[in-house]
């Protein structure tokens, strides 16, 4: 059946004045009011324009100002804010449509920040904000349309009558279809939805939805972690549709457009090149990292107690290589000629409520492929496909879900879980049947997968306290860091690594900093000075990314041919000017690599400052279990012996001879975990913290995030009175 | 059948009369750097030229919107109206044959129209006829694995696609 905008009750209807994007700002933002079902331009300051730059610097100055340090998750007034930042939008350069996702999670309690591409953010920036506000509850479902065609505005409800499907797969494409204009105007339509799974889990996603032409149906790309698609149904929004149509080589009225064309065709031309005999996005997309990862021991395999499998290779990237449809534009935004966002296409279910039926899956992506593939010893393809498929459509991350289920296999094993606790579903290593089983609870909120829905760090002290498992063990296997599931790299022997996940103001995830092979391939950082300088450097670099609108990918998973030459490779150099280039061609403003990194600091700072606000941001939040840190049984480090005992005589300076395996396993721990207290001292001291974790007010002056509401806030926290 | 603009370098001198006029008819302006066909001096009055052959199409299965299509004739074409200027097919083309002006919105091509044949003093030009190919179905053999095979929103039967 299909249907149309008329077939959607309108309870609310505004007109907006379209104005054209400025040098890449449209210097106003939209406030949606599910509550009262009203829309409110807000202008952008050009303080604020200056301090917070875009994306997510915006989207944190917006949900900060929204908020207080009592919202919670499902508080009405937590928001979810979708900010594109000046660059987003261009099409020449590669990786230049992302939108960047703001909330309180569920998860976490502070606020997370995903990174996502699709078409939604673009066509809602050219349609005149540079982002949107969510805020309120609404009381029946609600689908929120922003119409840069029209000029419009509108809540629109919809009838239970209608039985419009919750799953994203049949949503998102039932909803282009009503909202487009006509048949060719289905490109212009883009859909933020969830799915069922985030109506009773707090690991919901947002599907951020494009048009594909050539496969006639809707693709889905991922605002993934911290849950903000939990927020987006506990606000009874079934989906955001934004619709415009024009999109033009100039749509940001750069100060300087030909230089925007020149600088892109060159990293065009560098990905058709070089791709090929590089990482191979265009065929494998992330996948690539497979076998790497295998190799070097850091694949996750069962719950990361291990990086390396014999089966690996069952899952390498040449086997997702004959798996995805080859050849096809598969960016994520218009001009991504790296093309990551592959696909596989008439790919049979057999599983679940649509067992039987043939569909398109969006992936899987390296995270992914180890999450719900090796982490769960599934080492068939088939098994990562259906839980890739069905935490899409459920709108549950995959990353999350991965860890998650991996930790409950564990437990499983362990024998804190049986089928008396899990309502009839096998856990047992490599059974994807029993994890879809969970996911399919998830998304009908029955059954254990509503238990299970909830996160391993829930988990892990209900089992401790129902079942009575050991808490020690639980904490250790639990692999989360401030309530999220860490992604999918082995960090056990990468110290920086650790860090890289740990200590940041999300929680757990690779976007900050990924530095195992600097660190532990490559040994480019051995001091802890090093290390801190690199958990510096890596994560300001990538929070501009996201405070311009672009993707992480055509940064480092290309190489200028001549990279290597360079004194510091790492940083790609030729790409980092490549983005000072952009940015001025685009904006007409100044820019340097060290401009970059002050812009960055700031709204690091700031975020760090809103989590002390929301009373976390403390130093004891930001450790990792042990099994991101090193062996936690005896079996694990028996697997690993020859390098744990060199360690051990070598960097410890204590001969293993002799000793038993419990007192090994000891000794290790007690050295790593004070290794890791060296390293925060270290990363503390060089991001301007105080050893508690909270930004210093001289520091947020010296880099000019000294707004009086962030000083405020730091001063208490230091004073000792929040 | 595919419709082409035959060149043969050894025939050219570089007068330059088929960029004078095939920029004249589409830029209003005698300008090489805003022509379809390129004349590349190789030294010794020898030169190359280079339009596009019609045939390869990677340009049209790279092209996100599918501004660029094939028409009834073979040739290779761009709606404007689609195009988002992203420059991938000038990127892809593998004999640089797909042009773009400096702080111009869409890139452009030849399109055998045929034109600069006439200007060629010595012959060089030609418009000729050439079979299909492995390569020219490339586009419709990418898109015709991936085309749906389940019923689509608003219509009741699924399309026949090759499933795999
Ligand atoms: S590299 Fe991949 S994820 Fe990044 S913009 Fe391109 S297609 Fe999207
Ligand atoms: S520049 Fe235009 S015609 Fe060329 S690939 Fe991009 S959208 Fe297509
Ligand atoms: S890629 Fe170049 S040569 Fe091939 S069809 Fe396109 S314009 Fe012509």
């Amino acid at each position: 059946m299909s249907m149309t905008i008329k077939d959607f009750r309108l309870l609310s209807e505004q007109s907006y004045e379209k104005r054209p994007v400025v040098k890449g700002y449209n210097m106003r933002t939209l406030h949606a009011d599910l509550g009262t079902k009203k829309f409110r331009e807000k202008p952008v300051s050009e303080q604020m324009k200056d301090t917070f730059v875009g994306g997510k610097g915006f989207g944190l100055r917006l949900l900060w100002d929204s908020t207080t340090p009592a919202t919670r998750w499902d508080s009405p007034e937590n928001e979810i804010v979708i900010a594109m930042g000046p660059v987003c939008g261009n099409t020449n350069y590669p990786g230049s449509g992302k939108s960047l996702v703001c909330a309180l999670s569920p998860m976490t309690d502070v606020p997370i920040d995903s990174n996502v591409g699709g078409y939604f953010g673009p066509y809602l920036k050219f349609s005149g904000f540079d982002a949107l506000e969510l805020q309120g509850k609404a009381d029946t479902e609600t689908i929120v349309f922003i119409d840069g065609i029209e000029g419009k505005l509108a809540f629109y409800e919809v009838p239970d009558s209608l039985k419009l499907d919750y799953d994203t797969h049949l949503l998102a494409e039932t909803l282009t279809h009503a909202f487009a204009r006509d048949e060719k105007g289905l490109q212009f339509v883009s859909v933020v939805s969830a799915g069922r799974g985030a109506d009773h889990s707090p690991m919901g996603v947002l599907n951020f939805s494009l048009y594909d032409k050539r496969r006639q149906g809707i693709r889905v790309k991922q605002a993934g972690r911290g849950g903000i698609g939990s927020v987006l149904r506990n606000k009874k929004i079934r989906a955001i549709v934004a619709r415009y149509q024009g999109v033009e080589q100039d749509s940001n009225n750069a100060a300087d457009p030909a230089a925007v064309q020149r600088i892109g065709l060159k990293l065009h031309r560098e990905i058709i090149v070089n791709d090929d005999k590089q990482c191979k996005m265009r065929k494998q997309g992330t996948a690539h990292l497979m076998e790497v990862m295998n190799d070097y021991d850091l694949l996750p395999t069962k719950n990361h107690k291990y990086g390396q499998d014999p089966r690996g290779p069952e899952i390498a990237s040449w086997v997702w290589e004959k798996l995805f449809s080859q050849d096809l534009p598969d960016g994520c935004w218009y001009g991504c000629t790296m093309a990551c966002a592959h696909a596989v296409d008439h790919f049979e279910l057999e599983t679940g409520p649509y067992k039987g039926q043939k569909v398109c899956v969006d992936g899987p992506e390296y995270e992914t492929a180890a999450g719900v593939g090796s982490n769960l010893y599934v080492y068939d393809t088939h098994g990562i496909l259906e839980l890739n498929f069905y935490c899409d459509t459920y709108g549950i991350d995959t990353i999350s879900f991965g860890t998650m289920t991996s930790f409950l296999m564990e437990c499983w094993e362990l024998g804190v879980l049986n089928k008396d606790r899990t309502d009839g579903i096998d856990l047992a290593w490599g059974n994807w049947q029993g994890a879809a089983q969970i996911l399919h609870d998830m998304a009908d909120g029955k059954r254990f997968g509503v238990l299970a829905g909830k996160g391993v760090k829930f988990l892990a002290e209900y089992f401790t306290k129902e079942y009575g498992a050991d808490a020690q063990v639980m904490k250790d296997i639990a692999l989360h860091g401030k309530g999220l599931e860490q992604s999918e790299y082995v960090s056990k022997e990468s110290l920086a690594q650790q860090g890289g996940y740990y200590l940041t103001n999300k929680g757990p995830q690779h976007d900050e900093a990924w530095l195992i092979f600097m660190d532990m391939v490559n040994n480019r950082i051995p001091t802890f000075e090093n290390k801190a300088e690199a958990l510096h450097y890596f994560p300001m670099f990538r929070t501009w990314l996201g405070l311009l609108g672009l993707c992480k990918l055509p940064w480092n998973d290309v190489e200028p041919a001549d990279n290597a030459r360079h004194k510091e490779p790492n940083k790609v150099p030729e790409h980092v000017d490549n983005y000072c280039n952009l940015y001025t061609a685009i904006t007409g403003l100044p820019m340097n690599s060290e401009m970059m990194v002050v812009q960055s600091e700031r709204i690091y700072n700031f975020q760090r400052s809103f989590n002390v606000r929301q009373g976390h941001g403390h130093r004891a939040e930001d450790y990792p279990p042990y099994r991101a840190m090193g062996p936690v049984f005896e079996d694990e480090y028996q697997a690993r012996a020859e390098r744990y005992d060199k360690q051990m005589l070598e960097k410890i300076g204590i001969d293993p001879m002799g000793k038993s395996l419990a007192e090994k396993v000891a000794i290790t721990r007690k050295h790593r975990l004070s290794q890791y207290d060296s390293l925060i001292d270290a990363v503390f001291k060089r991001r301007g913290w105080t050893s508690d974790g909270c930004p210093t007010p001289e520091h947020l002056k010296k880099i000019g995030m000294d707004l009086p509401e962030v000083i405020l806030v730091v001063e208490a926290r230091i004073a000792g009175k929040a | 059948m595919i419709k082409y603009l035959k060149t043969d370098d050894a025939k050219c001198v570089g007068c330059m009369n088929c960029t004078a006029t095939c920029s004249v008819k589409y830029f209003k302006e005698d300008n090489p750097a805003k022509s379809c066909i390129r004349v590349e001096g190789l030294g010794n009055n020898r030169f190359h030229l280079a339009a596009c052959d019609q045939e390869c199409r990677r340009c049209v299965a790279e092209c996100p919107t599918k501004a660029l299509f094939v028409g009834p004739t073979g040739i290779v074409i761009m709606n404007k109206s689609l195009c988002v200027g992203c420059l991938a097919c000038v990127a892809v083309c593998p004999i640089e044959a797909m042009f773009y002006f400096p702080g111009d919105k869409n890139p452009f091509k030849c399109i055998a129209c045929g034109s600069c044949v006439k200007s060629c003093p010595k012959g060089a030009l030609s418009i000729e006829d050439k079979p299909d190919s492995e390569k020219s179905r490339f586009p419709f053999d990418v898109e015709s694995r991936v085309a749906p095979t389940r019923a689509l929103p608003g219509k009741s039967e699924a399309l026949s696609g090759a499933a795999k």
